[in-house]
C-alpha cells in the first residue's frame, strides 16, 4: 500500500525526462544466518532514452537493483518509479522488458516463436496492442534468415540476439539487462557491445545494463552507477560523456582509459 | 579374422581418402549397428538347439526352438486369440495409468499440500507386490477385462508419476522468471513451459512402462482367467505342454518389444529439440 502511494507521488513529481527514478531503496534477503542487507539507501535518476550501466565487485547487488526495478525481488524500503508506475504496474503494462544472462530461450520453439512468446502470454490485463513486427526484430539483431532454426543450432550469441528481439518485441520503454553477454567471449561481446548500441539509438529504448566488465561499462554507458559491496551503496554516479555514435576504436584513446582508470580506482575501494 | 583383415585394409584407405570414405564408412556402420545383437542372438538359439537335441533332452523340459517355431504355424489361431485380449489390456492400461499419473503430477506440482498428502500414499502402494495386489483387484472388479487393466496400470502409475513431478518442476528459476516479468499465469506457466519441458522425463518413463503394462496384464491374466496370454501359460505349465508355454512367452515378449519401439520412435518424432542443456 505504501508502495502504491510512494508511487503515485513518484508520478506527480517525475518530469518527462525522468525514465526510472530510484529513491532510499534497502532490499533484504532473509537466509539461514539471519537477514542479509543486499541494498542499503539506494537512490538515483535514470533519463529517458538513457543508457546506463551499474558496475560493482560481485555481490554489491546490482543484479538485485535490476531485479527490484523489474518486480522480481521485493523491495524493504524507498521507492521506484517506472515513467510513474510502480514495478509492479510497470510488470503488468509491459513497460520494460528483461534480458538475462542466459538467453534462456525455450529449446523446443524455433527462433520465430521464441521472439513471439511475449505476444502469447500474459495478456489478462490490458492487451498488447503496440508490438514489433518479429521478423523486423530478427532483422534488427541479424538474424534474418535464421527463423525456423531451433535455440541449439545456434551459437551462444546468436541465442542472445534472439533474446534482445524477445524482449524488444512489445517496443518496451526500459530495457533491464542483467550481464547479457557476461557468458560470451570477448570478440563476440564487443560485436554485440556495437550493435547494441546501435540497436539503443534506433529504438530510443532507456537502457539499464549490469555488467562486472569495466571497458564495457564505460564503452556502453552514458553514465555508469558504481555501487559498493555488502551493503550495496551507490559509490558515484558518473557521467561518461564520449561522443556518439562510440565506435570499438575509441577505447584505445587517452580519454576512455581515463574513464576506466576513474571506474577501477572506485572498485578498489568498493571491495 | 577375415574379418580383423577387412578392418585393417578398410582403415588404411580411410586415413589417405578422408572425408568421402569416412562418410561410407559411418553409413555402413550404421546400417550393421544390430549385427553383434542379432548374431548373439542366433548364436544363442543355435546353442540352445544343441544342448537340447545333443543331451536328448525331453520336450516337456525344454523343447528345441525349432519345436517352439511350429508351434505358431500349428497352433497360430491359439496364440492368437489370446493374444488379443492381452494387447487390449495393456495398451488400456498403459493409457489410463500414465494418464492418471500425469494428471496427479500436475496437481502436486501447483499444490504442495496435495503432494504432501498423496504423495506417499503413491509410495506405499508401489511398495506392495503387483503379485499380492491382483487378487485384491479381482475380487473388486470381478473376471472381466477390468482388473487386468487396472493392474497394467498400477503397474505403470508409478515410475510416470515420480518421472512427471521430477519433470514438471525440473524448469530453470531463470525462465520462471521470464514468466514472471510477463506476468504469465500459472496456467500459461504450466502449458508453455512445464509440460514441454517435462517432456524428456516422461518419455524416460513411458519407456518403462511400455513393456511393464505387458507383464502387468499377464500377471493380471493369471489369476482367475481363461483367455489371454497369461492364462495360456498358465495352462500350458500345467498341462507340460512346453513348446506352446514357450512361445507364448516369446509372443509377450514381443508384444513388450514393440511397445518400447513404437514409444522411442514417437519419442524421436516428439521431441526434436536437445533436453538437459541450458540456453
Amino acid at each position: 500500500m505504501t508502495q502504491a502511494t510512494a508511487g503515485a507521488t513518484a508520478g506527480a513529481e517525475a518530469s518527462a525526462a525522468t525514465a526510472i527514478s530510484v529513491r532510499g531503496l534497502s532490499v533484504r534477503f532473509d537466509g539461514d544466518a539471519g537477514s542479509v542487507t543486499a541494498l542499503d539507501g539506494v537512490g538515483f535518476e535514470v533519463p529517458e532514452a538513457g543508457f546506463v550501466t551499474m558496475l560493482g565487485p560481485s555481490g554489491c547487488g546490482k543484479s538485485t537493483l535490476l531485479r527490484a526495478i523489474a518486480d522480481l525481488v521485493p523491495m524493504a524500503a524507498g521507492a521506484i518509479s517506472i515513467f510513474g508506475r510502480t514495478p509492479e504496474q510497470a510488470r503488468r503494462a509491459r513497460d520494460f522488458a528483461f534480458v538475462f544472462q542466459d538467453a534462456t530461450l525455450l529449446p523446443w520453439r524455433s527462433v520465430i516463436d521464441n521472439v513471439r512468446l511475449p505476444l502469447e502470454v500474459g495478456r489478462r490485463g490490458g492487451a498488447v496492442e503496440q508490438h514489433a513486427e518479429p521478423e523486423e526484430l530478427l532483422a534488427l539483431v541479424g538474424l534474418e534468415g535464421r527463423e525456423d532454426a531451433l535455440p541449439h543450432e545456434l551459437s551462444g550469441g546468436m541465442r542472445q540476439r534472439v533474446s534482445i528481439a524477445r524482449a524488444l518485441v512489445c517496443r518496451p520503454r526500459v530495457l533491464l539487462m542483467d550481464e547479457p553477454f557476461g557468458a560470451l567471449d570477448e570478440i563476440k561481446r564487443d560485436n554485440l557491445n556495437e550493435e547494441l548500441l546501435r540497436i539503443w539509438r534506433e529504438t530510443g529504448t532507456t537502457i539499464m545494463f549490469v555488467t562486472h566488465s569495466v571497458p564495457e561499462a564505460a564503452f556502453l554507458g552514458q553514465k555508469c552507477l558504481v555501487l559498493s559491496a555488502q551493503p550495496g551503496r551507490v559509490l558515484e554516479y558518473m557521467d561518461i560523456g564520449f561522443a556518439s555514435p562510440r565506435v570499438l576504436g575509441m577505447r584505445d584513446t587517452m580519454e576512455f582509459v581515463q574513464v576506466t582508470a576513474h571506474l577501477r580506482g572506485l572498485l578498489e575501494t568498493a571491495r | 579374422m577375415t574379418q580383423a583383415e577387412v578392418g585393417a585394409s578398410a582403415a588404411k584407405p580411410q586415413a589417405a581418402a578422408g572425408a568421402g570414405v569416412r562418410g561410407g564408412r559411418a553409413k555402413t556402420f550404421r546400417r550393421f549397428r544390430y549385427a553383434p545383437a542379432v548374431g548373439a542372438g542366433a548364436g544363442m538359439v543355435v546353442v540352445w538347439h544343441l544342448i537340447v537335441t545333443g543331451f536328448d533332452i525331453p520336450t516337456y523340459i525344454a523343447p528345441s526352438p525349432w519345436q517352439v517355431l511350429q508351434v505358431f504355424a500349428t497352433q497360430g489361431d491359439i496364440l492368437w486369440v489370446n493374444f488379443l485380449p492381452t494387447l487390449l489390456e495393456a495398451v488400456c492400461g498403459f493409457a489410463l495409468g500414465n494418464t492418471v499419473a500425469v494428471l496427479l503430477a500436475v496437481w502436486f506440482v501447483h499444490s504442495g499440500l496435495a503432494e504432501r498428502a498423496f504423495y506417499p500414499i503413491a509410495v506405499f502402494i508401489n511398495t506392495i507386490p503387483i503379485i499380492a495386489i491382483a487378487p485384491i483387484l479381482v475380487l473388486m472388479l470381478g473376471n472381466g477385462y477390468e482388473p487386468k487393466i487396472v493392474i497394467a496400470a498400477l503397474i505403470c502409475f508409478f515410475p510416470t508419476l515420480v518421472n512427471m513431478v521430477r519433470g514438471l518442476k525440473a524448469v530453470s528459476p531463470q525462465m520462471l522468471e521470464l514468466m514472471r516479468v510477463l506476468s504469465a499465469s500459472e496456467r500459461e506457466v504450466l502449458f508453455k513451459i512445464r509440460l514441454q519441458s517435462s517432456l524428456p522425463f516422461l518419455f524416460a518413463a513411458l519407456r518403462i512402462a511400455s513393456t511393464t503394462c505387458v507383464i502387468g496384464a499377464i500377471v493380471g491374466e493369471w489369476i482367475g482367467s481363461n483367455y489371454g496370454l497369461g492364462s495360456l501359460i498358465i495352462e500350458a505349465t500345467y498341462n507340460f505342454r512346453a513348446p506352446l508355454l514357450y512361445a507364448t512367452v516369446i509372443l509377450g515378449a514381443g508384444l513388450a518389444v514393440a511397445f518400447f519401439v513404437i514409444t522411442s520412435l514417437v519419442e524421436r518424432i516428439v521431441l526434436k529439440w536437445k533436453p538437459g542443456e541450458v540456453y
